[in-house]
Formats: structure tokens, C-alpha cells, sequence
């Protein structure tokens, strides 16, 4: 049923009701990852690579075994050498082998913090003792950090068995280069020749960290008989079972992964790097393995998010009309295949209704650590460059850059560059929206500029469960698959809530674990609301047909008699007013004697997410002296479809705003000569802090996307697309001075206004 | 190596532990007293998510060492409500949406808790800078600073804005 045109008023959805999980989380109560303990459980730590590129000779553990307390020691001979074999298991495709291989090193160690051997031991201190003796005997190798290095033909080469994917015929050598992937559409040297106004850039920025507050975190235990439980924080518990399967060549049901609360993903926990070597120890050893990350770990092994070098030039008519785009994108995969170029190709101009489009882009190893999700993976690098450069064309037309974007931006019917055509999107709802804000025409002062800038991203749909069981007193639980990352339970309560006709506080939410709930795709992608709220709906609906069904029953009418509202069973049309009506709660007490429980799971595999666009407004002060950019206001404008929950739907607004000002202003990974890396804690690796920051404006604007029942789309990845270009083109602004390089940290900045000076 | 008998007070319970003379306090409270709502998110003193509050000041538990719990009165964030009646920074950061993994949560409540105590009527720059020992990856801190301001006015008894 889809209730944006049936029932325009809503009783639940759209209201802002206290998270269910809330008070837990407030009180300290809530437990995620590392809270978890197990009787007899050992403590378990990774010795990992002082080196960015070095072949292992030898890792004799011997004396670490000795040690009193130590009882397991894992290497990668633990693990089965598992062949190549790609699945879309997280939230991009994956390579069990790299998997594995990023798990535990074997053969070479690829970057400085890379896992080469394990301990689990009866105390901390005796594992942290227990890795000092284990000893490793390395052949360091020449490494190789920077992109564009990493793809020269005498760089040194990560992989022997990589070969350039994409190309017409397969090369004749390996290189760091994992995949070519190309986009055309039209004839872009055509549409350069016909252009009035060109502009052009290349553009820069480094690997940024998901940064989540918590690390990496897993308890586990495993039967003699093979049976295993995973209690960890991750972004999806299927995803962990299944990774661990794979990885260990155990069956599936053998495994039962049960989700913690989850203290920050942004897509950094879309895969494993704890729980398949906690399972092997816990399988030596025989007892419950704990393994927690340090902050340090999660810098140098986990995450992050590609950087890249970006290259845009866009050509224009003189009255704005976009004639030809063109795009060269590198990404730094880290050390294994699978950057997010495939989604950077698409997103960067996906905004835009573009005639002629040629967009190439290289997928590139080198000496990092393996490169996770990050919120709209991909799309904040490519649109940092071509947001830039519409800026840029904009000032060269004298247009405003929101009328650019009207002019050229897409509406239904428009036809990507990468193939799909666009329908019941909003982005021109969401630039009016962002035009006719106050903030676009408030007054700025010295040193103070505004920029802006937009962002899109797909969103996703995908395999989803959810379950309604309606409980003896009338309140309802509700079972979902997908850990919640930013009030998820809440939005999935409130939908059951909305169909049953009850409050949201009779209905009360949990995430399953994998042998109680029904496959579930992962936590990401923007999906959980989308998907994973299309099966609770679908889940509360039939629920509803049963109780109709029973109250039919009871009145000895037919159940097509029966109509439900505002929780309760009315009898309808000629039985209209023949018999009290029933609540949810008389219904339920009767359940015994009508047929037994009331309950439905729905497993679905939702298609039709979709897409979101937001425009953002930012305006900044640069200090002349310093170089320092101070963010003064920021309004960020959001077709969302229709929020369910608003104030988590601005949350998610604002927390992606206060990232992408982060990867703006400090983010980023600096890495010594030797390829070490120089801020692995967040004394170096800034995040923005409260008094970093304004207040972040969110401003929802509602398109509904129809195929949702509510009418949602994803929200939590769009926002963070649009906050690099928003603040380099209000720095522009400020200051007359385009940044190309990321972040634009008061050094840099000064830098860059010093040589203007000198100009 | 023996460990040391610390005396202490925490949320107003006498508590007694046993402690090596390098565990940290966040590990006490942690791994030996079960109190795990202080979490541990840097070991370094940079994200605050180990906030609790010593003898009136606001810490980093990951910066004080379990011995030095000596004869101290700590608060934790399980001890910032008042029975089942949560204090108003958690009622108020519950009404604002002030959090979404929840996990520097309890951090933040300690660290609230810490401001308005020593500020009742702090503006909102002071409350920024006062909670910029307190790092929060998925809100941008919007919500957080409504949450806080909002407690602060309900605590000095105005009329909520």
C-alpha cells in the first residue's frame, strides 16, 4: 500500500518521538562492541608491519607460545589460501582473497600496520607481551604511496598478478593499476568545439579516515562441534557471518553473528578485520576470544576512504547551457583492488543533463591500507573538482551559480551519462529551495565569502527482513535485519506504528541476529529506511489482515467486511455499525482461541530507491594572517523524499556536513619517507570539534519517491558530497583564490595567499 | 607484581578494587568494575569519550590512573541519573535527537553535566568550547549544543525558548 496518496494524514510518521533506544544510550546501558565480555574469554592482539611494502622471510612464534598465559598464535597459515573470487557481499564488490589476505598478511605485508600474525592470551598485558615475541623477519621492499607514482611503469609493483582490468586487451605486464573504467556519452571533442566559455582544473585530495568513535570491536566463541557465535559492532551482522564464512571455509549455519550496537560506521564496518581471526583463535585455543582495536589501528589497518587526483574541464554555451564535460579520475585503492571509482565516474556530473560526457577513470594500488566505504564512496572527490569548476563557470559567465545549475541541472526524464534516466527526483525543487533561503542573500563582511555547492548520490534498495509480532497485551515487537547506525529502530517502530494504528511507544524495536530475522544486505547505501522499512511496512500490513481476519472471525462476517483504523477492527459496509469495534489489544487477547499468534516477517528484495541531491550554502572567513578558514553558516538543502523521523533526518544532514567539513578544512593521511603514517591518532587527525563549528541549518525539501510507501529516500550519504566544494568556493569568495588541493588547511591556505600576495 | 588496594567513591558508592599500578582508571571502570558506559575511543585523551567527573573536575579516565582513585569521589555517566529520573542534559539530549551511534554519548552527558554544573548560564560559544574535548563523528554537534543549551535554560528554571 502506499500511503503518500491513500492517507495524507499521518498520526506517527513525520513526528519526532524520543528513540526507542535512547535511554539506553544516554545512561551508559547500551552495549557495543567492546562492552561485550564471555566467561573465560582470552584477550587477543595483532602484531602488525613496521613496513609499507616487505616480503615476510620468516615469523617464528615459538617464544611467544612459551610465554605463561599465551594459548593461541595465528598467521595466515591459519586461513585457507582462498582463490580469487569477487561477491557483492558489503556495500561494493569484494575479493575474498583480498579479503583474507587484508585480514592476514601472506607472503608480503603490503602497508605499514598490516596484520602478519596474532596472539590470544589469558590477560592484555600477557598478549601485548606475547607479540614483542614473535618475530618476523622482513625483506623491505620499495614502496610506493602517491597515486600518480603508483601508476608509473617503473613503480614498484604491489601485486605480480594484477593486470589492468578494462582495457581492450589484456597488458602484457602487471602494474598497480587494478581497473580502467570509461562513461561516454555523445561526442565530447564535438561539444568542446561548439563551446563559447571553457574551464578546466586539477584537483587533489588525501585519503580521509570514517573516523568513527569507536573501534573496531568483537567477542567470539566456537564450539567443539564448530558452532561459533560473533557478538561484534558492524554494519550488517549477515555481513560479518558471511565474510567469516568464506574466510574460514565454514558452513553458514554454523555461525550465528549477533549485532552490537554499532558506534559509528559511515561505511568503515562494511567488512572484517577482527572476526575471522578472533574465530581462529578462539578454535585453537578452545575459549572465547575479545579483540578490540586501538585508535592507532583503526588509522593504520582500517578504512579509509580513497584520495585521488581529479581532472574536470567543462565547456559552455554563453548563455550557461553545458555543451561538453570531461572528467579524469585516479583513486588510491590502499593496497588491494577496489577503490570507489565506478560510483566517482557517475556522480560528478550525474547532476547535470549533459550532452556530451567522456569520463575515464583508474583504479589504483599502492602502499595504504585497504581503502573502505565512506558515505557516498566515491562522489566526494569527483564532485570536489567538477563543483569547483562549475563555480568557476559560473564566475566566468556571470551567472549565479544556482541559476548554472537550474539551467543545466537534472529533472525527470534526464538521461545519465552512465545510462539510467532520472525520475521523481527533486533537485530542482531542492536548488529553488536552497535559492529562496535567506541565507543566500544575508550580508557578508571582510575576508568573508559564500560558496556553493551540490551533491548526489544513488541510493540504494536491496535484500531486506523485517518482523511485526503482535504480543498477548496488544503492543507490537518489531524485528529488523540491519544494525542502526543513526536511529534506524526508531523510523522502523514508527512505520509499524503508522499501519497498526497504535503508538510508537507500544511498538518496540530490536535488530535480530542472524539466525532470528531473515537475510538482510547490510547497513549502507542509504537503504535501511528505504528497504529494510519496506519490509516493516509490508511485515505491519499483513499483520493488519490478520486481525481484520480475526475480528471477521469473531463476528462470524466476512474478513472483506472487516476495515482497520486508527488501531482497531470496524465492521464495514452492510455489517457498518452491527458490532462494536475491536481494538488492536482485543484482538490480540483472543488470539489462542482465533488461530493462535499474530505475527508476519517479510524478506523482500526492494527495488526503487531513490536517488537524493542536496545544495548546500556556506560562507567562511579566511584569516589573512593565519590562513585559517572559520565556517560562519551553513545551510544545507535536502530533497529526503519524506522524513520519517525529521529530527534524525537532519542529523544525518548535519553530521555529514560537520565530515565534509572536516575533509575540507584538516583531514588527512600524511605519511613519512618511509611510507609510515604520521598521524595515526586524533591529536594529528583532526575531526572537527564543537567549536569548529556553526550551527548546521538542515532544511528538508520532500519529493516523495513513490516507490516507498512513505515516500522515503536515503538521506545519509548525500550531504557529505557537497561541503568540499562548498567551502573551497566561499573561500574562492573570500578570498579570490581557487584551492585545488585538499584539505585547505591554514598552512596550505597560507601558502596560497602568500603567492597571491606576491603576484 | 602486586597490585594495589584503591579505596574509592563512585556515584556515591563506596567501592573497593584491586589495580595494577599502570591501569588506567577507564580500564577499572571498564574491565574491573563492570562499568561500561565510559567507553574508550583513543587511550590519549583527544576524544572524551571516557569523560567522567573526579572530585568536581571534568577528566579524560583514560588519562588518570586507577591508583589515583584514592580516597576520590568519581562520577560515571551510570551515575549522572538520579535512580530511574535521568538528570536533564539526558532528557533534553534525548528530546533533541542529540545522538545517533550514541557512542560519545555518555561522554557528552558527563561532560554536560560537568558544564552546567560549574556554569548554569553558559552561552553557546562557552558550551562549544567546553564540549570541544568531546569528539562526536555523526551529529556535527547541532543537535548537542540545542540539547544543552535547552537543559541549561530548564535547569535555571526559564521558560523553554
Amino acid at each position: 500500500m502506499n500511503y503518500i496518496a491513500s492517507k495524507p494524514e499521518l498520526k506517527v510518521v513525520g513526528t519526532r518521538p524520543v528513540r526507542p533506544d535512547g535511554v539506553d544510550k544516554v545512561t551508559g546501558r547500551a552495549q557495543f562492541g567492546a562492552d561485550m565480555a564471555l566467561p573465560g574469554m582470552l584477550w587477543a592482539k595483532v602484531k602488525r608491519s613496521p613496513h609499507a611494502h616487505a616480503r615476510i622471510v620468516s615469523i617464528d612464534t615459538s617464544k611467544a607460545l612459551q610465554l605463561p598465559g599465551v594459548r593461541a598464535v595465528a598467521t595466515a597459515e591459519d586461513f585457507p589460501d582462498i582463490p580469487s573470487e569477487e561477491a557483492f557481499v558489503g556495500e561494493g564488490p569484494m575479493n575474498f582473497r583480498d579479503l583474507s589476505r587484508n585480514c592476514m598478511a601472506r607472503g608480503k605485508a603490503l602497508y605499514e600496520g598490516h596484520a602478519v600474525a596474532a596472539v590470544a592470551a589469558i590477560s592484555q598485558a600477557i598478549a601485548d607481551a606475547a607479540l614483542d615475541l614473535i618475530e618476523v623477519e622482513y625483506e623491505v621492499l620499495p614502496h610506493v604511496i602517491d597515486v600518480e607514482a603508483a601508476m608509473r611503469p617503473d613503480a614498484p609493483l604491489l601485486h605480480d598478478d594484477l593486470f589492468t582490468q578494462g582495457l581492450a586487451e589484456k597488458p602484457a605486464k602487471p602494474s598497480n593499476v587494478a581497473k580502467r573504467v570509461a562513461f561516454k556519452k555523445g561526442d565530447v571533442e564535438a561539444g568542446f568545439r561548439e563551446a563559447e566559455v571553457v574551464v578546466e582544473g586539477r584537483y587533489t585530495t588525501q585519503p580521509v579516515h570514517q573516523a568513527y568513535i569507536e573501534p573496531h570491536a568483537c567477542v567470539v566463541s566456537v564450539a567443539a562441534d564448530g558452532q561459533a557465535q560473533i557478538y561484534s559492532s558492524s554494519q550488517g551482522q549477515f555481513m560479518v557471518r558471511a565474510y567469516c564464512a568464506k574466510l574460514l571455509g565454514w558452513d553458514l549455519s554454523n555461525i550465528r553473528a549477533v549485532p552490537l550496537e554499532i558506534g559509528g560506521g559511515f561505511g568503515g564496518k562494511t567488512l572484517v578485520y577482527l572476526e575471522p581471526v578472533a574465530l581462529v583463535l578462539a578454535k585453537k585455543s578452545g575459549r572465547p576470544v575479545k579483540m578490540v582495536m586501538t585508535r592507532e589501528e583503526v588509522f593504520r589497518a582500517t578504512g579509509p576512504t580513497s584520495g585521488g587526483v581529479i581532472e574536470v574541464k567543462i565547456g559552455a554555451k554563453r548563455d550557461g547551457t553545458i555543451v561538453a564535460a570531461q572528467q579524469v579520475l585516479k583513486y588510491q585503492a590502499g593496497a588491494f583492488p577496489g577503490s570507489p571509482i565506478g560510483p566517482g565516474c557517475m556522480c560528478g556530473f550525474a547532476m547535470y543533463d549533459l550532452p556530451n560526457v567522456d569520463v575515464v577513470g583508474y583504479d589504483v594500488v599502492s602502499n595504504r591500507p585497504k581503502v573502505a566505504a565512506y558515505r557516498a564512496p566515491g562522489a566526494p572527490l569527483s564532485s570536489w573538482a567538477v563543483e569547483c569548476a562549475m563555480d568557476d563557470l559560473a564566475l566566468k559567465l556571470g551567472m549565479d551559480p544556482i541559476a548554472l545549475r537550474e539551467k543545466n541541472g537534472v529533472r525527470d526524464g534526464s538521461k545519465t551519462h552512465y545510462g539510467p534516466s532520472f525520475r521523481d527526483i527533486g533537485f530542482l525543487e531542492t536548488l529553488a529551495a536552497a535559492k529562496n533561503h535567506p541565507h543566500y542573500r544575508a550580508l557578508l563582511g571582510p575576508n568573508q565569502g559564500r560558496g556553493v555547492a551540490c551533491g548526489f548520490w544513488f541510493n540504494i534498495g536491496g535484500e531486506s527482513s523485517g518482523a511485526v509480532h503482535i504480543n498477548e497485551d496488544g503492543t507490537a515487537s518489531v524485528v529488523s535485519g540491519n544494525p542502526d547506525i543513526g536511529g534506524s529502530r526508531a523510523s522502523m517502530a514508527m512505520m509499524a506504528a503508522e499501519v497498526l494504528g497504535i503508538p510508537v511507544e507500544k511498538v518496540r524495536p530490536i535488530v535480530g541476529d542472524t539466525s532470528s530475522i531473515g537475510f538482510s544486505h547490510l547497513t549502507g547505501g542509504s537503504r535501511v529506511t528505504f528497504a529494510t522499512g519496506m519490509a516493516v511496512t509490508q511485515a505491519a500490513e499483513r499483520v493488519v489482515e490478520q486481525l481484520k481476519a480475526r475480528a471477521a472471525q469473531i463476528w462470524e462476517i466476512p474478513a472483506e467486511a472487516v476495515e482497520w483504523r486508527d488501531g482497531a477492527a470496524y465492521p464495514a459496509g452492510s455489517n457498518a455499525g452491527a458490532f462494536e469495534p475491536l481494538t488492536l489489544a482485543q484482538i490480540a487477547e483472543k488470539a489462542a482461541r482465533t488461530g493462535g499468534p499474530i505475527s508476519s516477517e517479510v524478506s523482500l528484495n526492494a527495488q526503487g530507491a531513490g536517488p537524493g541531491f542536496g545544495a548546500h550554502i556556506c560562507d567562511v572567513e579566511v584569516d589573512p594572517e593565519t590562513g585559517r578558514t572559520t565556517i560562519l553558516r551553513y545551510t544545507a538543502v535536502q530533497d529526503v523524499g519524506k522524513a520519517i523521523h525529521p529530527s534524525y533526518v537532519e542529523g544525518q544532514i548535519q553530521g555529514g556536513v560537520a565530515q565534509g567539513v572536516g575533509w575540507a578544512l584538516n583531514e588527512e593521511y600524511i605519511y613519512d619517507a618511509q611510507g609510515r603514517l604520521e598521524n595515526p591518532g586524533f591529536l594529528d587527525y583532526r575531526v572537527p570539534v564543537a567549536s569548529d563549528l556553526p550551527r548546521i541549518e538542515a532544511v528538508m525539501v520532500e519529493v516523495p519517491n513513490p516507490r516507498h510507501p512513505f515516500g522515503a529516500r536515503g538521506v545519509g550519504e548525500v550531504p557529505i558530497v557537497p561541503p568540499m566544494a562548498a567551502v573551497g568556493n566561499a573561500i574562492r569568495a573570500a578570498t579570490g583564490i581557487r584551492m585545488y588541493d585538499l584539505p585547505m588547511s591554514p598552512p596550505r591556505m597560507r601558502v596560497a595567499l602568500d603567492s597571491a600576495k606576491a603576484s | 607484581m602486586s597490585k594495589h588496594h584503591v579505596t574509592t567513591t563512585i556515584n556515591g558508592e563506596p567501592v573497593e578494587f584491586l589495580c595494577e599500578a599502570q591501569e588506567t582508571m577507564l580500564d577499572v571502570l571498564r574491565n574491573t568494575l563492570n562499568l561500561t558506559g565510559s567507553k574508550e575511543g583513543c587511550a590519549s585523551g583527544d576524544c572524551g569519550a571516557c569523560s567522567v567527573i573526579c572530585d568536581g573536575k571534568l577528566i579524560c579516565s583514560c588519562l588518570m590512573l586507577g591508583v589515583e582513585a584514592e580516597g576520590r569521589a568519581i562520577t560515571t555517566v551510570e551515575g549522572v541519573a538520579d535512580g530511574e529520573e535521568l538528570h536533564p542534559v539526558q532528557r533534553k539530549f534525548l528530546e533533541h535527537a542529540a545522538l545517533q551511534c550514541g557512542f560519545c554519548t555518555p561522554g557528552l552527558i558527563v561532560a554536560s553535566k560537568a558544564l552546567l554544573d560549574e556554569n548554569p548560564n553558559p552561552t553557546e560559544e562557552e558550551a562549544r568550547y567546553w564540549l570541544a574535548g568531546n569528539l562526536c563523528r555523526c551529529t556535527g554537534y547541532d543537535k548537542i549544543l540545542a540539547a544543552v543549551m535547552d537543559a541549561a535554560a530548564e535547569m535555571r528554571g526559564e521558560t523553554r525558548a
